[in-house]
């Protein structure tokens, strides 16, 4: 009976010890088949739209595409590290709206723009930091803590104004949506970024760079997996659940900031169901909702296929703008029972 | 072999609790180079003791010296920062992660882009390799192992963090022989290297069989510290419970010459069976009779008992109840029909944490009336008052909340609330797992008492002697199906069943 040393699902799995090519270093199990199936249903919708109604694989199209959903990938970003967690922040897009009317608000008092984007985003540190402490020191359930901070940051906003507050045209903030060039196509289809879908690629690449190359990042996956055993195994569970929020709240901020630069005004109506968005995204692109399993990358793709979805239905133009919801609720739902499926292969 | 400075010293050890004195004035020794195993009934201190050096909790009075310096350890991160790691019961790593990662969790190798996972997985490897453990691919997933063998990843763990002490946590409870031996291969390997090992179990021929020195505790004080080889086990049994422990001994004997003349059956079933859990089998029971099943972990004991209560739906078969064919494919017609269902997950299918001992007890009665009857106080008093005192569950308090109470007592209580919906027929698993001496010698005798009086009892454990002690019939099963069907009799030892399970298709093992 030596067999009870061995991997329990055949004895064939033996043979491969100790190293193992680079290119396996991307192992291929169950935990990436949801992210690999959002990017399945993301290339299939590109070949859809280009065939139905032409013109959506070309360099305009994917421009605004960005551009529009910058701010969602960035939200999207900072919910996978607290959905990766088994957590939830219902409060990214209260956070916007306060952050965003303020902000306003502040620059038209004359108040320094660069000094006013800083504040934007660390209003949005200081939203996380109590969601982060409510969740960790007073062991309020994360629903119900980013719930109680989502009503208190709306209401702050609509205390500060109920109309759209515009931002001057020459104001530095507008700065971040300017478009920049980058391949100058024929007519108007040119491959642009903005300052602010800079901003955002940075903070994926830094989300990535975290969560795969960082104790924190790692610790994130352990309380996922198990809070119980990553506490037992020694690691800074308390510190690491407070800084998922941090993060959350803060990238709710840096979303703000993009959002507002790109619309030049911010009312407290803003932002209304992002967080519901943004958590779809999230679910859409492979990460599990009890935690422990997702990619940052995998969140982008689900903003982007979220993105491309109203862009398809605005090109159909027989589909009515409603039905977006309805959309985005069956695809969400075929998603979480994927991962059903998913999960009960694991077990 | 043992250094003549302890690498721990617990001197005069008290701690409180609101209400008791977990522990009092207990002193403990650990030399680098041992196993030194801590014995004591559940309730004498033993976690407590453990929590204390793991800075889990605080001490009271006392002195902790690691390494003849005085520590004050504040939690696990600051205990493995002192050389000390743990290893619990119920293995506590990341099923989501790999082999590799959960090694190395919070000790990855960093370089200038963050972590190295190739420095990193090498690292693991040379971790596994340590333990013995080459034949692990590090970067496969933690959960294509089985939970022995997670444990020895647990293992090798702590081995990364260079810790001097090891704290194994009654890593025995759920692992069947081999893995058992596996286990004692790598704590040997690791006491020659010189690492200090504490060991925890409830089995005494594992700990005689490991051991070099034993602390015995009972009731949270310091009973004393022996050479294993030079206690024997009467003598050890008596120090932890501070009695004579002749009701396990005249036990056996009773149940042995209580079978032999026939009686009607209770239950048959025919081809019972459910695809991907147990394959269809025959079952037989008679009235009055202790069926017990034997088996290793995993081998399908526990889904046969879940198809003959409807905890699990079976999709073959019959089965014949009182001479009438029934449909249990449900748990509350299972319930209807007088037969009731002990899981051997206490904690998350049994008890109920918040709950109090009373409302823990009458649950299952109540749910048999329905909710619209609700039983009455005085009834209620008297059916917990009944069990309590039977049972012998201490304390005797009915609105305690039942997470305050010791395992064996809380199994008393899960005992207790399905007697009291006289069941016809009592399926027990595991109801000894994890509690100790004296509560288990208990539940024996009440299993024997109710055979007595006529109720029929499917009795599963992981401890064949238990199972060979109180069975009439013992059926064996192997691989999800029903290999033999033993009459017991003085001639059935715990070693013909292991030689059934062993012999039983040799040439399959690989697969198995």
């Amino acid at each position: 009976m030596t067999s009870t040393l061995q991997p329990r699902k055949d004895g064939s799995s033996n043979l491969a010890t100790g190293d193992r090519p680079v290119s396996q270093r991307f192992r291929f199990d169950l935990n990436t088949l949801p992210t690999i199936a959002a990017l399945v249903i993301f290339i299939g919708m590109i070949a859809y739209g280009e065939i139905a109604y032409g013109r959506i694989l070309q360099a305009n199209t994917i421009s605004n595409l960005l551009i529009n959903n910058a701010y969602l990938i960035v939200l999207a970003v900072g919910l996978t590290f607290v959905i990766l967690t088994g957590g939830i922040d219902l409060s990214v897009g209260a956070i916007i709206a306060f952050s965003s009317v303020s902000g306003v608000m502040l620059a038209n008092a004359g108040w320094d723009p660069y000094l006013v984007m800083v504040l934007m985003v660390l209003m949005g540190t200081a939203f996380g930091a109590v969601s982060g402490v409510l969740v960790q020191y007073f062991n309020v359930q994360p629903f119900i803590a980013t719930l109680a901070m989502m009503f208190l940051g709306r209401g702050l906003a609509s205390m500060l104004s109920t109309v759209p507050e515009r931002l001057s045209d020459e104001s530095p903030i507008r700065a971040l949506a300017t478009p920049i060039k980058i391949i100058d196509g024929e007519k108007v289809n040119d491959l642009v970024v903005t300052p602010g879908v800079m901003l955002a690629a940075l903070v994926v690449l830094g989300g990535f760079f975290v969560l795969h190359r960082t104790r924190l990042g790692r610790t994130v996956y352990a309380i996922g997996g198990s809070e119980q055993s990553a506490s037992l195994m020694g690691l800074p569970v308390p510190r690491t659940k407070l800084a998922i929020y941090i993060i959350s709240g803060t990238l709710a901020g840096v979303a703000g900031v993009i959002y507002t630069a790109r619309l030049g005004s911010a009312q407290n109506i803003t932002g209304i169901g992002w967080e519901l968005d943004a958590i779809a995204a999230t679910v859409i692109g492979g990460t599990l909702l009890t935690g422990g399993a997702g990619f940052v990358l995998g969140s982008v793709v689900g903003a982007l296929v979220l993105g491309l979805m109203n862009v398809l239905i605005t090109r159909d133009g027989g589909i009515r703008p409603e039905t977006t919801t309805i959309i985005t609720g069956g695809i969400l739902l075929v998603f979480v029972i994927l991962q059903r499926f998913v999960i009960r292969q694991q077990r | 072999m043992a250094t003549s400075l302890p690498i721990v010293e617990m001197k005069d050890i008290s701690i409180s609790f609101p209400g008791v004195k977990a522990l009092d004035g207990v002193d403990f020794r650990l030399y680098q180079g041992e196993v030194h195993t801590l014995m004591g009934e559940n309730g004498a201190g033993k976690s407590t003791l453990i929590k204390a050096l793991t800075g889990v909790y605080k001490i009271d009075s006392g002195q902790i010296l690691i390494s003849g310096e005085e520590r004050r350890l504040t939690g696990t991160a600051d205990a493995q920062a002192a050389g000390i790691a743990t290893v619990y019961q119920e293995v506590n790593l990341c099923a989501n992660l790999t082999i590799g990662e959960n090694v190395m969790l919070g000790h990855e190798v960093r370089g200038p882009f963050g972590i190295n996972w190739r420095a990193t997985y090498r690292a693991a490897t040379e971790a596994l390799k340590g333990l013995g453990l080459d034949h692990l691919d590090p970067r496969q997933p933690l959960s294509s192992l089985s939970l022995a063998v997670q444990q020895l990843v647990a293992i090798s763990r702590a081995m990364v963090t260079k810790s001097k002490v090891l704290i194994l946590d009654e890593p025995t409870s759920s692992l069947d022989a081999n893995e058992v031996e596996n286990l004692f291969t790598v704590m040997r390997r690791l006491r020659d290297q010189g690492v200090a090992i504490l060991f925890v179990s409830h089995f005494l021929d594992q700990v005689y069989a490991i051991s070099d020195r034993l602390t015995v505790l009972r009731n949270g004080k310091y009973e004393g510290e022996y050479l294993t080889r030079e206690l024997d086990r009467t003598a050890l049994i008596s120090k932890m419970i501070g009695k004579d422990f002749a009701t396990l001994k005249s036990l056996g004997r009773e149940r042995q010459e209580h079978h032999g003349e026939p009686r009607e059956p209770l239950l048959t079933a025919t081809d019972l069976g459910r695809k991907g859990s147990i394959e269809p089998t025959d079952v037989e029971l008679r009235r009055g009779e202790v069926l017990g099943f034997a088996g290793l972990l995993g081998s399908g004991r526990t889904e046969l008992a879940r198809l003959l209560y409807g905890a699990d739906k079976p999709d073959s078969g019959t089965v014949v109840l009182r001479g009438k064919k029934t449909d249990l494919s449900t748990p509350a017609a299972a319930l209807a029909n007088r037969i009731a269902f002990s899981s051997e997950n206490r904690r998350d299918e049994g008890i109920i944490r918040d709950l109090s001992v009373r409302e823990n007890l009458i649950l299952a009665v109540q749910a048999k009336r329905g909710w619209f009857r609700p039983l009455g106080k005085k009834e209620q008093d008297e059916i917990v008052g009944k069990y309590l005192k039977e049972l012998n569950v201490r304390p005797a308090d009915p609105e305690r909340a039942i997470r305050n109470l010791s395992g064996g007592n809380q199994q008393k209580v899960l005992l207790g609330r399905w007697l009291a919906t006289k069941p016809d027929l009592l399926i027990l698993d595991e109801p000894t797992r994890g509690i100790d001496v004296g509560a288990k010698a208990e539940i024996q005798a009440t299993v024997a008492a109710l055979a007595e009086e006529g109720v029929s009892i499917v009795f599963i454990s992981s401890e064949l002697e238990e199972v060979v002690r109180l069975s009439d019939r013992i059926l064996v099963l192997k691989d999800h199906r029903k290999i033999a069907e033993l009459d017991n009799g003085p001639e059935i030892t715990a070693e013909t069943i292991v030689a059934v399970i062993a012999e039983e298709g040799v040439t399959e093992e690989g697969a198995a």
